[in-house]
């Protein structure tokens, strides 16, 4: 273990208390950098600590959002601005086989006060061995393959106020095992804390009617912050194979809402998570030009057991048009065993998409998509671009419309959310 | 529905003129089906001509030098003598074990707008395969932390996974398209990925002086089709098989792009490696310099160091 690079030598000393004191003040956070910080210190030499090489950077994001329809409720406003500060610190010792993780996340939005939060995305240590690798605290961990949804994906919460396509997450508090053989890596989760899903506020866009309440959020059997989550999963590569398989025992990170009634009505969604077992494959066969993908899994919750896939290829095309771009084509269909009762958007919908990639200097990438529910004739479109503009600047568009709906669907409620958002990206 | 009296013009289009979302869903399906099958059937076509035109053209080259070839390689054919020329270039770079390296990579268009990226790779030799390597980018600033681990196979395509640190995730990638820019540079993927011998057939062409450099002129063929070149021309010092030049001609048969190698340097008193490689496309006009530095060699790298584990700490 010898990365090649040296950055900027500091003292670990002065370090760590830098990254302590930007922490926000969530209780479990703070006992987890403790534990953090007694741990690393505990295992590791004095002699050690003297060299240690960190890394540190700040990302600042400025981003507009265009919506042109009217909002469905009154409270709901127009347009919207924010900015997004995303601090990064890394430390590494012991010739790299010590490692210290902050990522931080920072919104101010103007139009959604819910939208206008903080999260510790990572905040970790992490010991690597030959044959294991030891990861502990704040972590985020993707499972999966597919491109239109992420249905294995389970160990942490989706930030759902940041992007209502669901790829943001929050950081998990985790202790994780790996244990690294030839007949592939099996990973053990400890997930003491839950977190609950993040949503747009009254007053933001891209949300339920009525709005969903966070912070009163209601726990069905034993589900809940003094549930202990745990997961196993296992993962290998076998020539053109990558599989995994995973097992997640704990409080599911999807809600099911209970509507709470008004004189007039519905006026509130309280989120109500419930504790599930969930066993899920991952599998992605890569064909030469062709990538096949598949991602299954069944669920047994309060509610019975159900099951959901997703699949289909993603076919690139080289060279296209005697240019260096790349065109790829995706296409995959998902399915739900509770049909228009699920609790996800993908009961019977097919996702077409296409990813170009120019291949420039200035590495522009566009993937434009749509996704049809065959149940109910409704669509999502998506279109999501980025270019570097200099070494340090980069932007990125957004674009998302929702269309033919029907009142009974849970689409119906994001009728004229359509937008555009643009953003702009400086690093520090 | 009653609230459709107070929507804005753009909401109303919906409702009344039915989901147009859908028509330009299909309309675009359309679109993407015309231009796959067309650029497919183009690719073919450009395949069988480039690799007839290549063959002919070898033809003459060979015809031109024939007469120049020394007794010894005049005992074996030219594809024998070309094969051994690039076996024993491979014997005398087999050995290192492992070895790392910064670069920037430097690209250049036309007009002389200069941009830059920097990097570290870090390679481990595998026994009886291909070479495992991974490269990480620390600039420009929004791809730093990403990573290409690639598994190298003398036969067939490479593994290859890139690492997306703002998703944590690790995605399996195709490596059929071998000619595609890497990082919008001049260099392909196949350019700049580990050489095995069995990745093309050889023909032994003629001695020649390059800049005072007693150099071997062979030429190789990939044998992958999706090889974005019909052929290479290598020149390789005499004395220690190092590569000095190759001419890259593409599918048409044209030439398409110029490598050099600058400012060799041995390490552990046996592995050549040059400061600089410079790229120039006589296409375009573009060209890319890779400046190497900080070779180390035997860095006791091991396979556990080039996994899937591995590739999310790369920062």
């Amino acid at each position: 273990m010898r990365p090649a690079r040296v950055r900027r030598v500091r003292k670990a000393a002065s370090a760590l208390p830098a990254a302590a004191s930007a922490l926000p003040a969530s209780s479990s956070a703070r006992i987890t950098l403790l534990l953090l910080i007694a741990l690393a210190a505990a295992v590791t030499p004095a002699d050690l600590v003297a060299q240690v090489r960190s890394d540190a950077s700040v990302q600042i994001e400025l981003e507009g959002r265009l919506m042109p329809g009217d909002p469905v409720g009154p409270k709901q406003n127009r347009n919207s601005a924010s900015v997004a500060v995303r601090p990064e610190l890394e430390l590494d010792w012991a010739g790299g086989d010590q490692l210290f993780t902050f990522e931080g996340f920072l919104r101010l939005d103007a139009a959604d006060s819910r939208r206008t939060h903080m999260d510790l995305r990572v905040l970790s240590w992490e010991l690597i061995r030959p044959s294991w690798e030891l990861r502990l605290g704040l972590r985020r961990v993707f499972w999966g393959v597919t491109e239109s949804q992420h249905l294995v994906d389970i160990i942490n919460q989706t930030d759902l106020v940041e992007n209502p396509d669901g790829e943001d997450k929050l950081g998990q508090p985790m202790l994780n095992l790996a244990l690294i053989r030839s007949w592939g890596t099996v990973d053990v989760f400890l997930m003491p804390f839950f977190r609950e899903r993040t949503f747009p506020g009254a007053d933001g866009r891209l949300r339920l009617q009525p709005p969903v309440v966070t912070g009163r959020a209601e726990f069905e059997n034993g589900a809940g912050s003094g549930h202990l989550d745990w997961a196993v999963r296992w993962f290998h590569t076998v020539g053109i194979w990558d599989i995994g398989v995973s097992h997640f025992h704990g409080t599911g990170r999807e809600p099911t809402f209970r509507p709470e009634l008004g004189p007039e009505g519905p006026t509130a969604l309280i989120p109500v998570y419930a504790v599930l077992d969930q066993t899920s494959l991952d599998v992605q066969a890569t064909m030469s030009a062709w990538l096949w993908k598949l991602e299954a899994a069944t669920r047994s919750g309060p509610a019975g057991r159900h099951a959901a896939f997703t699949g289909g290829f993603e076919y690139t095309l080289g060279t296209a048009f005697g240019t260096p771009a790349d065109l790829g084509l995706l296409a995959e269909y998902s399915w739900d065993s509770r049909g228009r009762d699920a609790t996800s958007l993908f009961q019977n919908d097919v996702f077409l998409g296409t990813r170009l990639a120019l291949n420039d200097v200035q590495s522009t990438q566009l993937l434009a998509g749509g996704i049809v529910d065959l149940d109910t004739g409704s669509l999502r479109l998506e279109l999501e671009a980025s270019r570097r503009l200099a070494d340090d600047w980069s932007m990125e568009l957004e674009v998302r419309l929702f269309g033919g709906a029907s009142p009974d669907e849970p689409l119906w409620a994001f009728r004229r959310d359509d937008y555009l958002q643009l953003s702009l990206v400086r690093y520090f | 529905m009653q609230t459709m009296a107070k929507d804005s013009r753009w909401s109303r289009l919906r409702p009344a003129a039915g989901p147009w979302e859908r028509w330009l869903l299909i309309a675009w399906m359309v679109a993407v089906a015309l231009l796959f099958a067309r650029n497919l059937a183009a690719q073919e076509v450009q395949a069988v001509v480039g690799t007839a035109v290549a063959g002919a053209r070898a033809g003459a080259d060979y015809a031109d030098g024939a007469g120049e070839g020394s007794p010894a390689a005049r005992a074996l054919s030219a594809e024998e003598r070309g094969l051994e020329i690039a076996v024993e270039a491979d014997r005398r770079d087999s050995g290192f074990s492992d070895f790392t390296a910064e670069l920037d990579m430097i690209l250049r268009n036309r007009h002389g707008q200069q941009s830059t990226r920097r990097m570290r790779t870090r390679t481990l030799e595998v026994e009886a395969d291909g070479d495992k390597s991974l490269v990480i980018f620390d600039h420009p600033r929004d791809v730093e932390g990403t990573a290409f681990l690639t598994f190298s196979h003398p036969t067939g395509n490479d593994d290859q996974w890139l690492y997306l640190p703002a998703l944590k995730r690790v995605k399996r990638i195709s490596t059929s398209n071998k000619s595609g820019p890497f990082m919008g540079s001049e260099f392909s993927y196949e350019d700049i990925s580990s050489q095995e011998v069995e990745e093309y057939t050889y023909r032994y062409l003629r001695d020649e002086v390059l800049d005072g450099t007693e150099a071997f002129v062979v030429e190789q063929v990939p044998v992958d089709r999706n090889s974005g070149y019909s052929r290479q021309i290598v020149w390789r010092d005499r004395e220690h098989y190092r590569q000095l030049k190759v001419e890259f001609y593409d599918r048409k048969g044209e030439l398409l792009k110029t490598l050099t190698w600058h400012g060799y340097q041995q390490y552990l008193g046996q592995y050549w490696r040059a400061d600089e490689m410079r790229m120039v496309n006589h296409q375009t006009g573009k060209s890319t310099v890779l400046d190497w530095r900080d070779y180390e060699f035997g860095t006791g790298l091991t396979a556990r160091d080039f996994d899937r584990n591995s590739l999310k700490r790369v920062r």
